[in-house]
């Protein structure tokens, strides 16, 4: 249907037209009001606000100059590749998993979702206490079923204290993206593996053949996002390890945090700056992607 | 025989799956049942199973917990406040981008979407500073405003989706018969809109709920801050008792889990879609 057949009958007279498009305009500004007053006074006024600080040429002197935040940069990075890699990995694999038609599976999925269902707080500081090198109930079962006595120092060796965060934050939000590809998967025409397994295809040739490359750009735009979404996540490593041992395990969304609490607000603000290179292009793009999709 | 080979490769995969999503759940249910000596044992299960620590939780009994209820209420209070106010901002705002084509709608849809994308822990410096200007820092408005902001941008992008899809013909009919704006709104636009308005409701409920970080920044008063943040002070000890505190975080944990598996069907595919779509 074309809008021309859609247009205002020919009876309604130039003047109800323009009217009804005051009218139009009128409680179109109006209603954006709401939204644009929240996104002025708690988004554009901060950021400008941060920006001017964060125009004091002597705080990245100080930045730089501090082991700790040369540190956290190569943290974050580590991160950021591990943590979102292995994390898609599983997806991916674990979406294969959750596709299957059987009552169990599907029941499992319910069970599945849980860390992404349930807040960060008690079940991080579950896994603190868990993972507690001393009485956690990891080491004492080590010691009851193997004899371990000295079990590893989960939260007090750096290198494992690290290794820990990037496994909570795998834990909370591998279900979210494990969804998100079942939900792709299940978008693929079963006529296709069908046809593949009539003329002998294997399981691995019908993922190379079929899954993937239906898959791929969903999984690269996942990616993308989670890897925004990953430099952000502040619980994972302030509620597991508060950066620790000894300051060795921030990230730059715990480390701005820190300088901040420390009454070092310049510092806060201009680390957060230096993330915006590596954010902003991320940003841009995701922003373009989704707009698109929305048209 | 294929087939019981099959089920049982899954079955081995199920397994390790299982263990790994509900060994921290468990675990905080375990030490919520425990006895502060029976904790540090690190037993599966606990030798002698007691529901005494709800008991000190409930009378507010411990420190830590003293102002628990309130801590509670608080909680209930903020995400109650966000799910309302960001529902009627967003609403509004999809309406006037998608159905009335307001000036400037497309590009707002855009700042908003970056402010989605933006991490959260990079705005809270900034919004923290500001709040101080504003003079509303340690007040519940406060935290309130800046989940409202964080709400907003998603709770936009998801309805306009919503909206776009209805189809125009609705309006164009509406507006023979002389409907102005609030009338399609009223009577055209909300009626339809209710399934995602539900999602986008829950949504913010929840991410309210959820928040740590812009509490602990924004709020510092044992009185006004919500029950995560309560949470969290059992961290400045080193021999907290972990068991009261997975006991009050197992409280806190199930609204959420509630709510979720209550509206799974509509959250799943409400939240997954605009995601999946691009």
């Amino acid at each position: 249907m074309t809008t021309a057949a859609m247009a205002p009958p020919t009876t309604a007279s130039g003047d109800a037209t323009s009217g009804q498009a005051r009218d139009r305009v009128f409680w179109g500004v109006l209603m954006l009001a709401p939204y644009l007053l929240v996104f002025a006074v708690m988004v554009v006024y901060p950021v400008a606000y941060g920006l001017w600080l964060g125009l004091n040429w002597q705080s990245y002197k100080a930045l730089f100059a501090d082991p700790i935040f040369i540190r956290t940069l190569v943290n974050t990075v580590v991160f950021l590749f591990i943590a979102v890699n292995l994390k898609f990995l599983m997806a991916l694999f674990l979406s294969g998993f959750f596709v299957q038609q059987r009552a169990w599976v599907r029941f499992m999925l319910v069970l599945f979702i849980l860390p992404w269902a349930v807040p960060s707080i008690p079940t991080i500081l579950s896994f603190r206490v868990m993972l507690n090198p001393e009485n956690g109930m990891i080491n004492q079962q080590l010691f009851h079923w193997f004899g371990i006595v000295e079990g590893p120092g989960w939260l007090t060796d750096p290198t494992l204290a690290f290794a820990s965060s990037i496994l909570v934050h795998i834990w909370k939000s591998l279900p979210f993206w494990t969804l998100i590809l079942v939900t792709g998967r299940l978008a693929i025409a079963q006529d296709l593996y069908e046809a593949a397994s009539v003329d002998g295809a294997n399981k691995w040739q019908q993922f190379r053949f079929i899954t993937w490359p239906s898959l791929a750009t969903l999984y690269v735009t996942s990616t993308l996002l989670s890897m925004i979404w990953t430099l952000g996540d502040f619980n994972s490593v302030y509620l597991l390890t508060g950066g620790g041992p000894g300051d060795l395990n921030h990230v730059l969304a715990t480390l701005g945090i820190r300088y901040m609490r420390n009454n070092n607000l310049d510092l806060g603000i201009a680390s957060i700056i230096c993330a915006m290179p590596l954010i902003l292009p991320m940003v841009w793009f995701m922003v373009k992607r989704l707009s698109k999709g929305a048209e | 025989m294929k087939k019981v080979l099959d089920e049982g490769k899954l079955i081995l995969i199920a397994i390790p799956v299982l263990i790994w999503t509900l060994l921290p759940i468990y675990h905080l249910f375990v030490l919520s049942i425990s006895t502060q000596e029976s904790m540090l044992a690190g037993k599966l299960w606990p030798e002698k199973p007691t529901l005494q620590n709800f008991q000190i939780v409930f009378n507010q009994q411990h420190y830590y917990l003293t102002n628990f209820w309130l801590q509670l209420f608080n909680s209930f209070l903020i995400a109650i406040a966000t799910g309302l106010l960001t529902l009627f901002i967003a609403t509004c705002a999809a309406f006037a981008i998608s159905r009335l084509k307001a000036p400037g709608g497309h590009s707002i849809m855009n700042f908003a979407l970056a402010t989605y994308l933006i991490p959260a822990a990079f705005l809270a410096i900034p919004m923290y500073k500001a709040m101080g200007t504003f003079g509303l820092l340690n007040t519940r408005i406060a935290l309130i405003l800046a989940m409202v902001a964080l709400a907003s941008p998603y709770a936009i992008w998801v309805l306009k989706q919503a909206s776009d899809k209805l189809p125009k013909e609705l309006d164009e009919a509406a507006i023979m018969d002389g409907a102005n704006s609030l009338q399609l709104f009223r009577l055209v636009y909300l009626p339809l809109m209710k399934p995602s308005m539900v999602v986008i409701g829950i949504y913010a409920l929840l991410l309210a709920w959820n928040e740590y970080l812009y509490a602990f920044l924004l709020l510092s008063s044992e009185k006004a801050v919500p029950l995560a943040v309560g949470l969290g002070l059992f961290l400045s000890a080193d021999d907290a008792p972990w068991n009261l505190l997975m006991t009050a975080g197992l409280i806190y944990a199930i609204p959420p889990a509630v709510i979720y598996y209550g509206f799974r069907k509509n959250m799943v595919t409400g939240l997954t879609a605009g995601a999946v779509k691009s």
